[in-house]
């Protein structure tokens, strides 16, 4: 029964989306989404509890045997993924409502539900698929609607940041789909499990160092790892807000999961740890840190700034994956989770000070905090959580992170995470600076009718999913046996692959 | 059971909360509201005498008297709770002064037509939460996590005003306490979480046998450094910057709750995480002693030339905290006791100090100190409140901070470090309490023997009776405590009962 259940994660986005295209209604374009997103929630939180104790499910794609066929096969790390990106996905989608009719053309706003739809369902298919080549199917598909859904944001710059994005990104999925013409040309297999098993019989031929080089610098790039971030700040700071909460919580984390797999199921771990790999992104992510959170700290406007702040956060997950052992890859696969949370609240906060006040600007939104307070305290509850103060979420992995960093002796880990702590609160301080501390500031609300009275309130929908994101960013950071156990399981998974 | 000490401890910390719902529904029904507030008060104060009552005096370490958890976030980390004499102490203390407090913020919020109200008894109670929790910790990193809390459910008091002064000092009081707590107090955690794998309180310490004994001095500075509540110099300033919020905040949060969950945390950690003994054979306070000499006469110094009385009496308790300090840093028996009873005799003084600063604020409108001449006659239960205060403080008999004072002096004596230390500590002492004698009892003496300025104001009156009533409670327990120290005498014991 659960084999056939996980399909439906796929299918039903796909059957989904065209249909929500052809209405007309915004309402009921909306709700379809809604309904979509719980529907995909529950799948995945029923599936994350079945393998939550490190069993697997796999479903053959039309009854064709695997290596032949395309297989499904769900792990705790498949689901716990799936679980974050249906997740985020709903609380999005609650969110998006108000924010999506004052932000995008009322006749695209179906198009753009359909969009959000297919973006979801490359996504999941991401997470759930067994097959490389299928897996850069849906890497297309959620870049495609991607490349859509950021074009559609208010700013006129943000077609520009979609057209950079569309070229970077085209160039990352061309890498990867090299990488893996070269291990189909080396092996004769798409299937992970497949390959992994029969690895030794072709591990002599450069053809398939060439594929990892290849398919690792393809990832790297569409989970904006440093250097390759280029694209991240200006695509997630001109997308519209409902957009730039579901791809910083599940884009670049989709990619880095996928990056997990390359490397630990795919490849045995010594054939990539011979290649100095775990050095290299090690340095990377340290330097990935300090520089994001650096150039956070310097920005201006709300949105770019989180957006750089999730460059460093890239950057945490890097480290915990390059020091290959136990605690460092929970410590990586937890803030898959906790930066999703954390991430989606902090863009929620934004995009709500973005409909009621028509700007991020940080000069501009001065004094703004003590007319919202609400709003206000949930982004200082995910502020704090992003900085790492204990009894939030942020502590949680920042704690395993530095014990995996002492155990193996990366000292340098250990100075990075307590330096980009450091930034962290100049950063995350400067935004509750503007917000409550600046002397206020009379605000210029350009393009609303006089008389309306909508700007003066935010829709009950908005505050809801802010405030459950923040909510979650606590109780994640208390009870951490969901997050954890499948974490642990993930990870032992991984690194038990090849004994 | 219904009483049981588990049942009792969360009914500790889940009253004032329940309390400051009920407050916040009775926004528009002052009278009930104080009302609310009052029985939240004694129904608070009834609770913590029951756990006393029930308390087990053989075991001064936590984990033995109804221990609980609530939470788990990190294995072998959690967030537990459980009564200790001396945390027993520190809740009788905050909790029987809650309720002075509260009958005297009564007369000050109305006679000095506050705004806010309401939010400002809600926040009152959620703080006295916080204290509960941080009183009843039963390991450093549930402590850390109610202190961080304590130190933001308290920022919108020192607000209160709304004013650009109150602004200001409210940002330095929230930069200075978070940010040190985050950069020293964090980390210190988890170093010592590293080095010993235990953050309970234990009788004796976690840190003997496990930490190198030349890093027991660095670490302690970051303890000492970190927990700033404590007001070490040179991180005092957000507790002048404090006394912009309204009296009865500065009477009961920023001269006991606040301060002394501070100090509190530093004798916790002293004696229950690194031991007396392990400080004495590690020579860890040799030096270290001269951190608080220092804070306790510059802070005398600088009392001495403000104008300001609530500045005034700023300084004076940044230098009575570091007698705490002090006498835990001593490390001896005598020290260690000493320093938990000033806990207590300094609160009673202190805040019958200032209550009586309110009330002249109140009546007359005078912040100063030179404006105070004359006004004795016309004030004499105010000023006879603040001079009993006063001797108490500088510790006269037949008031209770003799005995604190008593034991400090012993233990000094009984110091066995350097000869230079053990002389500095003696004179520190011995000048501190002449500068008390000079920059406190001048006040007194000034508005009962000199005469008063021609232009002063006729017919003013002492403040309303409800502050009135608020003012007698403390000063009567500095008499009373003179006569029966034994209450505070045995629950501060058990802190040195390892000898």
């Amino acid at each position: 029964m659960i084999e056939q259940i996980t399909i439906l994660l796929v299918v039903i986005p796909l059957v989904f989306a065209p249909i929500t295209a052809l209405f007309k209604n915004n309402t009921a374009a909306w709700s379809i989404t809604f309904l979509v997103c719980l529907v995909c929630f529950s799948i995945s939180l029923y599936m994350m509890l079945d393998v939550i104790d490190g069993k697997h499910v796999i479903y053959e794609l039309g009854g064709w045997r695997p290596p032949w066929g395309i297989e499904y096969k769900i792990d705790a790390l498949n689901a716990f993924i799936a679980l974050i990106v249906s997740g985020i996905a709903s609380i999005t989608c609650l969110y998006a409502k108000h924010s999506v009719a004052r932000e995008i053309h009322n006749d695209t706003i179906p198009l753009f539900y359909a969009a959000f739809q297919l973006c979801l369902l490359g996504l999941l298919g991401i997470a759930l698929t067994g097959d490389i080549f299928n897996l850069f199917v849906f890497l297309e598909i959620s870049s495609l609607s991607t490349y859509a859904l950021i074009s559609m944001g208010k700013n006129r710059k943000a077609l520009t940041a979609a057209f950079s994005y569309l070229v970077l990104g085209t160039i990352g999925a061309t890498f990867f789909l090299i990488g893996v013409g070269f291990l189909y040309a080396a092996s004769g297999s798409l299937n992970t499990a497949d390959i992994a098993v029969r690895f030794d019989t072709f591990a002599d031929l450069q053809l398939v160092e060439t594929a990892l080089i290849f398919m690792v610098l393809g990832i790297a790039l569409k989970a904006a790892i440093f250097p390759l971030h280029s694209w991240l700040p200006n695509a997630y700071g001109y997308a519209p807000s409902a957009i730039s909460v579901f791809l910083s919580a599940t884009a670049t984390k989709v990619s880095i999961y996928v990056l997990y797999r390359i490397l630990f199921d795919l490849y045995p771990i010594q054939y990539w740890v011979e290649m100095l790999l775990p050095q290299i992104l090690l340095s990377l992510g340290c330097v990935a840190v300090i520089y994001g959170s650096y150039r956070a700290w310097q920005q201006i406007e709300m949105k770019r700034l989180l957006a750089f702040s999730s460059v460093a956060q890239i950057g945490y997950m890097i480290i915990g994956l390059a020091l290959i052992n136990q605690n460092g890859l929970t410590a990586s696969i937890m803030h898959l989770f906790n930066h999703a949370v954390i991430k989606s609240t902090l863009f929620m906060g934004a995009g709500i000070l973005l409909y009621r006040a028509n700007t991020t600007d940080l000069g501009s939104l001065r004094g703004l905090g003590a007319e919202m307070p609400w709003t206000f305290a949930a982004i200082v509850i995910a502020g704090l959580s992003l900085i790492g103060v204990p009894g939030t979420v942020g502590f949680i992995t920042k704690w395993y992170l530095l014990q995996s960093a002492v155990e193996s002796g990366q000292w340098i880990v250990v100075v990075t995470v307590v330096v980009g702590s450091v930034l962290a609160v100049l950063y995350v301080w400067k935004i509750v600076e503007s917000l409550y501390f600046n002397t206020k500031r009379k605000l210029h609300i350009q393009h609303v009718e006089s008389g309306d009275s909508k700007i003066s309130t935010t829709p009950a929908t908005m505050a809801i999913a802010l405030w459950i994101g923040a909510g979650l960013c606590i109780f994640f950071g208390l009870n951490t046996e969901l997050s954890f156990d499948a974490a642990t399981t993930a990870a032992l998974s991984l690194l038990n692959q090849q004994g | 059971m219904p009483f049981s000490m588990p049942n009792l401890l969360l009914a500790s910390m889940i009253i004032p909360l329940i309390g400051a719902l009920l407050i916040s529904r009775l926004d528009k029904k002052p009278n009930l509201r104080e009302a609310v507030t009052l029985l939240t008060a004694f129904v608070l104060f009834a609770v913590n005498i029951l756990i006393y009552l029930q308390l087990d005096f053989s075991y001064a370490d936590a984990g033995t008297n109804g221990h609980f958890t609530i939470a788990e976030p990190i294995q072998g980390l959690s967030v537990a709770f459980s009564a200790s004499p001396f945390g027993s102490m520190f809740a009788l203390i905050a909790s029987g002064l809650w309720i002075a407090t509260s009958i005297y913020a009564m007369g000050y919020m109305r006679a000095h037509h506050e705004k806010n109200q309401t939010r400002f008894y809600l926040l009152f109670a959620i703080a006295i939460a916080g204290v509960m929790a941080v009183a009843y910790s039963d390991n450093l990193f549930t402590l850390f996590l109610f202190y961080e809390i304590l130190t933001v459910s308290t920022y919108p008091l020192v607000t209160h005003a709304g004013t650009r002064d109150a602004r200001k000092g409210g940002r330095n009081y929230i930069l200075i306490l978070m940010g040190s707590s985050i950069l020293f107090f964090l980390p210190a955690m988890i170093i010592v979480w590293i080095v010993a794998n235990d953050l309970t309180f234990t009788q004796g310490g976690v840190l003997d046998g496990n930490l190198d004994a030349v890093w027991a001095a660095p670490l302690l500075i970051m303890f000492l450094f970190g927990i700033s509540k404590a007001g070490l110099m040179p991180l005092h300033r957000w507790l002048p910057s404090a006394m912009v919020a309204p009296t009865p905040v500065s009477a009961l949060l920023h001269a006991v709750a606040v301060v002394k969950a501070g100090v509190f945390s530093i004798v916790k950690v002293v004696v229950f995480i690194f031991g007396t003994d392990f400080i004495t054979r590690t020579n860890a306070n040799d030096w270290l002693i001269f951190i608080p000499l220092f804070t306790i006469v510059a802070a005398s110094l600088i009392a001495l030339q403000k104008d300001n009385l609530k500045e005034r009496l700023a300084y004076s308790t940044v230098s009575q905290l570091s007698y705490i300090i002090l006498g835990v840093l001593l490390a001896n028996k005598m020290g260690v006791l000493g320093a938990g009873m000033h806990i207590a005799m300094h609160a009673f003084a202190k805040i019958s100090l200032f209550f009586a600063a309110g009330a002249i604020l109140v009546t007359t409108h005078k912040k100063n100190v030179s404006q105070l001449a004359g006004l004795g006659k016309q004030m004499p239960f105010t000023f006879a409140v603040f001079t009993i205060g006063t001797l108490s403080i500088i510790g006269l008999p037949i008031f209770g901070g003799v005995w604190s004072k008593w034991y400090l002096v012993s233990g000094a004596i009984d110091f066995t470090g350097p000869v230079i230390t053990y002389w500095a500590v003696l004179s520190a002492l011995a000048i501190s309490s002449m500068l008390n004698i000079y920059y406190l009892l001048s006040i007194p003496v000034k508005a009962f023997f000199e005469p008063a300025p021609n232009d002063q104001a006729v017919g003013i009156k002492e403040a309303p009776v409800a502050c009135l009533i608020g003012m007698a409670i403390p000063t009567l327990m500095t008499l009373y405590l003179f006569f029966d120290p034994s209450l505070f005498y045995k629950l501060a014991a058990t802190l040195s009962k390892v000898y």
